[in-house]
C-alpha cells in the first residue's frame, strides 16, 4: 500500500451525493474545481489569508483551500453555484449588481457567500464597521471594499426593515 | 503550491490518535482545524508521513465549568469558544481577544487546542491563558500530563510537548471575583497577526501582564507588572515594558518599533484599567 493511495469519501455537494475516490493531500477547493468542475469556488493564496477559496461546509463558511477533501466525507458542501441557484442569495447578488461591489469577480463568491453568514446572525443589522470586520478575511483587488460595504449594508437594512425571518 | 503526498488516518479518541502516531512509519502530524498546518504543508515547508486527523473526536469538544474552573476542550473551534456563554460570564478577557482572531471562516475550522499547541508568538489565545494562569492537560504514549501555561512554552514553536503528546484540553480557573481584564492588539488588517499584541489580567494590587506578537512566544512584561504593583502610573510601566525581554523584530516592524508599541499598549490597558473601563 503506497503512502498517497486514494480514499474513497461520499458527501453532498449543493445537495447531490457525491462518491469519489481522493488523494489525502488534495484540498477541498480543488476537489470541487478540479474532479467535480464546480469551478466557482477560486484558488488564491493557497494559506488561507486571501478568502478566495471560501465554500460552505455543513452550514459554516470555511477556506476550501484549509481543509481537506478526505475530510469532507460525509460533510454537506455548498458552493457558489449551489447557494446561488437556491435564490437564498438573490437579494445579495443584486445589491452588488446596482452598488458596482465586483469588478473582476475573482473575490466575489466568496465574498458572497462571507456576507450571506453574516447577514444570517440573529439580532440587530450589522453596522458598517461589523460589515468590515467581518469580510476582513476577503481581500478584493478591483473595487476597493467601499461598493462591497454599501451593497451588504443595504441588505441588512432592507431584509431588517421587512423583519424577515433568517 | 499543492502538499506533497501523505497518508491521512482518522482518529476516533486521544488514545487511538495516540496509538496511531507511534505506529506511523514516517514521523506523523496530528491534524485540528488545519489552518496553521495546512498553509505550511501547501508550502512545502513540512513533510509529515501521516497526517492523523482528530477533527472528529467528539470527546475531545465542547466546554464546562467543574470545580472553579472553565474546560474546553482541545477540539472546541474558535467559533465555538467565541460565542460560549460559560466564556463570555467567567472569563471575559478570552471573549474579547476573539474580536481579534483570525477571521470568520478561519475561525469555523481552527481549535482552541490546535492554537494553544502550537504557539505562535504572534497569536491571542496562548497568551490569554498564560495570565490566566490555565493548565494544558495532555495525553501521550506515557499516560496523561497537566502542565501549568508559565511552564508550557520554551521558545518559537518549541514548548513542553514531546514527539505525539496530543494537547486534550485547557483548564482555565475561574479568576476571582474583582478580577479586571485587559486586552489590546495592532494589526495591519483586522484579524491579522499582531505586530504586537497584549493580554491582562489584575486585580487592585497585581497584574499578569503577557505581550505577544514582539517575541518568539507570548512573554511576561514582568518590568511592567512590578511597577504596576509599586503603584506606579500606567506611562510608567510602559517604559518597563519590555524590560529584560528578548524581542524580535518580523516582517512587521523592526525589533525597535515592537518595544515601542509594547509601551503604547501597555499605556493603554492600564490607563482603560485606571479609568474604571
Amino acid at each position: 500500500m503506497s503512502v498517497s493511495d486514494p480514499i474513497a469519501i461520499r458527501l453532498k455537494v449543493n445537495g447531490e451525493t457525491v462518491s469519489a475516490l481522493v488523494e489525502p493531500r488534495q484540498h477541498l477547493a480543488d476537489f470541487l474545481r478540479n474532479t467535480l468542475e464546480l469551478t466557482g469556488s477560486h484558488v488564491g493564496c493557497e494559506h488561507g489569508v486571501c478568502g478566495a477559496c471560501t465554500v460552505r461546509v455543513d452550514g459554516q463558511i470555511v477556506r476550501g483551500c484549509l481543509m481537506l477533501a478526505v475530510q469532507a466525507d460525509g460533510a454537506q458542501v455548498q458552493t457558489i453555484e449551489g447557494v446561488s441557484d437556491s435564490g437564498e442569495i438573490a437579494d445579495i447578488q443584486d445589491a452588488f449588481h446596482r452598488h458596482h461591489a465586483l469588478q473582476c469577480g475573482f473575490c466575489t463568491p466568496a465574498m458572497l457567500l462571507t456576507a450571506a453568514e453574516l447577514l444570517a446572525q440573529p439580532g440587530e443589522a450589522p453596522s458598517r464597521d461589523d460589515i468590515r470586520h467581518h469580510i476582513s478575511g476577503n481581500y478584493c483587488r478591483c473595487t476597493g471594499y467601499q461598493a462591497i460595504v454599501d451593497a451588504i449594508a443595504e441588505v441588512a437594512e432592507t431584509r431588517a426593515g421587512k423583519g424577515a425571518a433568517r | 503550491m499543492k502538499a506533497s503526498a501523505f497518508a491521512y488516518r482518522r482518529a476516533e479518541s486521544a488514545e487511538h490518535a495516540v496509538r496511531l502516531f507511534g505506529e506511523a512509519e514516517d514521523g506523523a502530524q496530528y491534524l485540528a482545524g488545519g489552518q496553521s498546518l495546512m498553509p505550511t504543508l501547501n508550502f512545502r515547508l513540512g513533510d509529515p508521513g501521516t497526517l492523523i486527523d482528530l477533527t472528529r473526536i467528539a470527546a475531545l469538544k465542547g466546554i464546562s465549568q467543574k470545580d472553579g474552573a472553565i474546560h474546553i476542550g482541545a477540539l472546541t473551534t474558535h467559533a465555538e469558544v467565541a460565542r460560549d456563554k460559560l466564556i463570555a460570564q467567567h472569563l471575559p478577557l478570552i471573549a474579547e481577544a476573539y474580536g481579534h482572531v483570525a477571521h470568520p471562516a478561519i475561525r469555523n475550522r481552527g481549535t482552541f487546542g490546535g492554537s494553544i499547541a502550537l504557539g505562535d508568538p504572534a497569536s491571542e489565545m496562548p497568551a490569554c491563558v498564560v495570565v490566566l494562569g490555565a493548565t494544558i492537560h495532555t495525553l501521550s504514549a506515557g499516560g496523561p500530563r497537566a502542565i501549568a501555561a508559565d511552564d508550557f512554552y520554551f521558545g518559537l514553536y518549541d514548548n513542553a510537548l514531546e514527539d505525539g503528546e496530543l494537547v486534550t484540553g485547557i483548564e482555565i480557573p475561574i479568576p476571582a471575583s474583582g478580577s479586571r481584564h485587559g486586552f489590546a492588539e495592532l494589526a495591519r488588517r483586522h484579524g491579522d497577526y499582531a505586530m504586537a499584541g497584549l493580554a491582562m489580567m489584575a486585580n487592585r494590587n497585581s497584574a499578569r501582564i503577557a505581550l505577544f506578537g514582539v517575541s518568539d512566544k507570548p512573554v511576561r512584561a514582568t518590568g511592567a507588572e512590578e511597577a504596576f504593583a509599586s503603584g506606579a502610573s500606567p506611562a510608567e510601566c510602559a517604559a518597563r515594558a519590555t524590560e529584560g525581554l528578548d524581542i524580535f523584530g518580523d516582517l512587521n516592524a523592526s525589533d525597535a518599533t515592537k518595544r515601542h508599541l509594547a509601551g503604547v499598549l501597555v499605556r493603554r490597558v492600564l490607563g482603560r484599567l485606571q479609568e474604571g473601563q
